[in-house]
């Protein structure tokens, strides 16, 4: 068995320049092209570009990607996806609609630039690559009459299965450079960003469908009045994320109460819960398991505050067995009252059972928070012991291959070391 | 409605009886049957969907049937989703036949007013903006006709005074059901164009995301509510004070606030911030808080600690915003002899000035281990002594024209103990009626 190295500092790797410079790319080519052959339907262009000038001025920092700015989403796949407007065809090619919506997006993103409020070359670099495709899948057919036979509820049809190809690229862009940069398998994140896109991605889908059927029926007119309902969704969504923001930071503060209380050492809680969150990604968990593994995590040791006296530093992995789980029993009991979903009681419950009866989260907070008490104190080098420690425990005790997980977390990021409190 | 008074059942067949006689013509009416039976079909299984997901009605697929069908038709639209949908209490039969009712004759209204400005012309063709003048007519009749009707059960059957009954439902409902609106046009229109019903359907998809985050929001609300309600409780259990000291202490900050003239963000900032200051007492070892008699000073200086480990704890919660500073200050004094800096006069921050009114207040006025409760008028007498050398005399005022004005009923209910994991683990309130984690920022 050979030890976990931290790995040498590797290069960018190609992976994460491909999609800002294929982007890049794209962009000046579509750039070049229709500066040299100039442009067709100005107003068209004009109206679609303010619509995704106005999507990205209603952009908040801080929000993911796929909810930061989706009128402005919507409006480019309409554009790409148009067929005509009212009853004129419209002839504008792939090279026309990229460039449109570079531009807008560009000229939308000033002010969010101006404030300092982040980057946003990636956002732009997925927004261009996007459009490119459905433009590429779709303007060509289109401007040819390729789809002027077909039927009505089969144009509406054809698409919304190209959107949702292009949702799919759109998936693959954005896990292909994050596979690159942390080296979290790529199954999983792809299926986590898929699952990310079910709610404000397909609003945004059908509203590009919408928009561009809707032109071609009642003509621009349609823009302004059908991008209401999507402005809606974009409002409840914030709502939400924000609360679920303020929530998170609630029940760090609740992990704390143990750390101020002097039951645990500064920054514990904190920890166990960002390996443990990393190590549930590397054994493929997603989404809401994460969550529920996150905030077990958090408040893995709570129940130490039902304790009359602390455990010495807080070093619970050393107790008796029986202690542990009556301590585990305690904070699961302490949670279950805290009106924390009821999966996240259950994980700090069975934190202490053997490791077969466990669910993979309470396995995943027994072994990190062990490594966690075992390594910090250890100083260079005790990463490494603590892991051999865990490795060679009692069978039953920790999972195995949450083990391995940890030491090819712990491989692949300089977390070996635990960070300052 | 659980007992129901004699004249609101007459009030309720009277309305059925109106939606009756509004489907009577249905008979002798041209429509397309089957656009009638999909818009049924389709309004009663969002309505199953959405009642049991808590959201609201599913208006954007009535309304698109007042603009696609003739108005008795329109008006069948609704009535299978409002007598098939579950109602959450009794009497079940009174309560379905009353919406039902109810959203017939909103929707007849609303495809009458419709089709009387040349509505489906417009939509078909479709002429913009023009469609949009008939649509806003309807929907402003449908909102009209809804609260005309609401206000009148409110007054009949829960008791609710007729000067108020009628107040405010038109201009709350108006806006959310003109978004409604604007999605059924898109429907409507979509719907009569060549691309048929499989792009009207599209339209939902937004509408049913928006709902979704919608009832995501209230359910991680609530939980967070319930979370902050916790780790309060937590704090009085530990303390061994009477239940909702840190409920009644910030629903005190919440008078003074108001009584400042406070908007009301911050008077709800000022309300976490009171049930929150002393959340640091959870660092603080249980042995001293309940110790009896008289305490060391190294034991006082441990106690005194409270407020700094309490703000260690909050500061990474964004949206307490000016309250962390009060958990922090609640203890200085205004003459500077308070802890843990000392600070005087306006050098306290605001927030906790308000606070440590309040919690005085509340300490002198609750039952203690070592103190039985004052009346109020003696808690505000010592109060007024104090003022000037303890505390700001301008918060002291406020409060005694708060109290004098509303008076003390502390909101709290303690119904009795949760089952407690140990002797001193945190409990869960039952208090607090609402708004505790109002989060958004």
């Amino acid at each position: 068995m050979t030890a976990p190295r931290p790995p040498a500092q590797s290069p960018p790797s190609a992976a994460v320049l491909l999609v800002p410079g294929c982007a890049g790319v794209l962009a000046l080519g579509c750039l070049a092209s229709v500066l040299a052959s100039g442009s067709v339907q100005r107003p068209v262009a004009l109206a679609f570009g303010s619509l995704v000038v106005l999507g990205e001025l209603t952009r908040r920092p801080g929000a993911e990607a796929r909810e930061a700015a989706p009128l402005g989403a919507a409006g480019a796949l309409a554009y790409a996806l148009l067929q005509d407007v009212a009853g004129q065809p419209a002839h504008h090619g792939v090279t026309q609609t990229v460039t449109v919506v570079l531009a807008a997006s560009l000229l939308g993103s000033v002010p969010y630039v101006a404030r300092g409020s982040g980057p946003v070359l990636d956002h732009l670099a997925r927004r261009v690559l996007a459009v490119g495709f459905a433009a590429v899948c779709f303007r060509p057919l289109s401007n040819q009459g390729a789809f002027d036979d077909w039927s009505g509820p089969a144009a509406a049809l054809l698409l919304v299965a190209l959107l949702a190809l292009t949702t799919l690229c759109d998936a693959v862009l954005a896990a292909a450079p994050a596979h690159a940069r942390t080296g979290w398998p790529f199954g999983p994140l792809l299926r986590e960003e898929l699952r990310g896109m079910v709610g404000i991605t397909s609003a945004v889908c059908a509203t590009g469908a919408v928009m561009a059927l809707a032109v071609s029926v009642a003509g621009l007119w349609a823009l302004p009045v059908f991008c209401v309902p999507l402005l809606l969704a974009q409002l409840s969504y914030r709502r939400y994320a924000a609360v679920r923001a303020t929530y998170r930071q609630t029940i760090a503060s609740l992990a704390r109460a143990t750390e101020i209380a002097g039951y645990t050492p500064a920054g514990h809680a904190r920890r166990v819960a960002s390996l443990g969150v990393a190590v549930g990604r590397d054994l493929g968990l997603s989404g809401a398991e994460l969550t529920v593994l996150e905030y077990a995590a958090l408040m893995h040791d709570i129940g130490q505050l039902s304790l009359v006296d602390p455990v010495p530093a807080g070093a619970t992995a050393e107790l008796p067995v029986t202690e542990q789980r009556r301590i585990a029993l305690l904070g699961g009991a302490v949670v279950r009252q805290t009106g924390v979903d009821a999966a996240v009681a259950v994980v700090v419950e069975r934190q202490a059972d053997p490791c077969r009866e466990q669910p993979v989260a309470a396995r995943i907070v027994r072994v990190v928070n062990a490594y966690e008490e075992k390594a910090r104190d250890a100083g260079p080098g005790g990463a490494l012991a603590a892991l051999e420690e865990l490795r060679l425990a009692a069978a039953g005790d920790y999972a195995p291959e949450v083990v391995e997980a940890l030491a090819r977390v712990l491989a692949r990021s300089s977390l070996s070391e635990p960070a300052a409190g | 409605m659980d007992a129901v008074p004699a004249r609101a059942r007459v009030y309720v067949t009277a309305v059925a009886l109106a939606a009756l006689l509004c489907l009577r013509p249905l008979p002798s009416v041209h429509a397309p049957w089957w656009a009638v039976l999909l818009l049924a079909a389709l309004y009663a299984g969002s309505e199953l969907v959405a009642r049991s997901r808590l959201v609201g009605t599913c208006y954007p697929v009535l309304l698109a049937g007042a603009f696609l069908l003739p108005p008795p038709a329109a008006a069948l639209v609704a009535l299978p989703g409002a007598l098939l949908s579950p109602v959450p209490r009794r009497p079940f039969g009174l309560r379905r036949v009353w919406r039902a009712a109810q959203l017939t004759l909103a929707v007849w209204a609303a495809a009458w007013v419709h089709g009387r400005l040349d509505g489906p012309d417009a939509v078909g063709e479709p002429a913009f903006p023009y469609a949009l003048v008939p649509a806003g007519a309807g929907v402003l009749s449908f909102c009209l006709v809804l609260a005309v009707l609401d206000g009148g059960i409110l007054a009949l059957a829960d008791h609710v005074p007729p000067s108020r009954a009628w107040r405010g439902l038109l201009p709350r409902s108006l806006a959310p059901i003109a978004v409604h609106g604007l999605a059924g046009l898109m429907m409507a229109v979509l719907w009569r164009s060549p691309y048929g019903p499989v792009a009207a359907l599209l339209v939902l998809l937004p509408m049913c995301v928006a709902w979704w985050a919608f009832a995501q929001y209230h359910r991680e609300r609530a939980a967070h509510q319930a979370t902050i309600r916790a780790l309060v409780q937590a704090v009085d259990i530990k303390d061994g004070y009477t239940r909702g000291h840190s409920e009644r202490v910030g629903q005190a900050s919440m008078m003074i606030a108001r009584e400042l003239g406070m908007d009301d963000e911050r008077v709800e900032t000022l309300r976490f911030a009171g049930i929150l200051h002393d959340v640091g007492k959870l660092g603080v070892p249980t042995r001293l808080l309940r110790k009896d008699g008289p305490l060391t000073p190294e034991e006082r200086r441990v106690i005194e600690l409270h407020p700094e480990y309490g703000h260690e704890m909050v500061r990474g919660i964004r949206f307490l915003g000016e309250a962390r500073a009060a958990v922090l200050h609640h203890h200085e004094r205004l003459d500077g002899s308070g802890y843990p800096y000392g600070l005087a006069g306006d050098r306290i921050p605001e927030s906790a000035r308000v606070v440590a009114v309040a919690d005085a207040f509340d300490a002198m006025t609750s039952t203690r281990s070592y103190s039985r409760a004052r009346p109020v008028a003696a808690a505000l007498e010592e109060l007024q002594r104090c003022a000037g050398g303890q505390f700001d005399p301008r918060m002291v005022r406020a409060l005694v024209h708060a109290l004098g004005r509303h008076g003390w009923r502390p909101a709290v209910t303690a119904d009795g103990p949760p089952g407690l994991p140990a002797e001193r683990a945190p409990g869960l309130a039952e208090g607090a009626r609402n708004g505790v984690g109002r989060g958004a920022p």
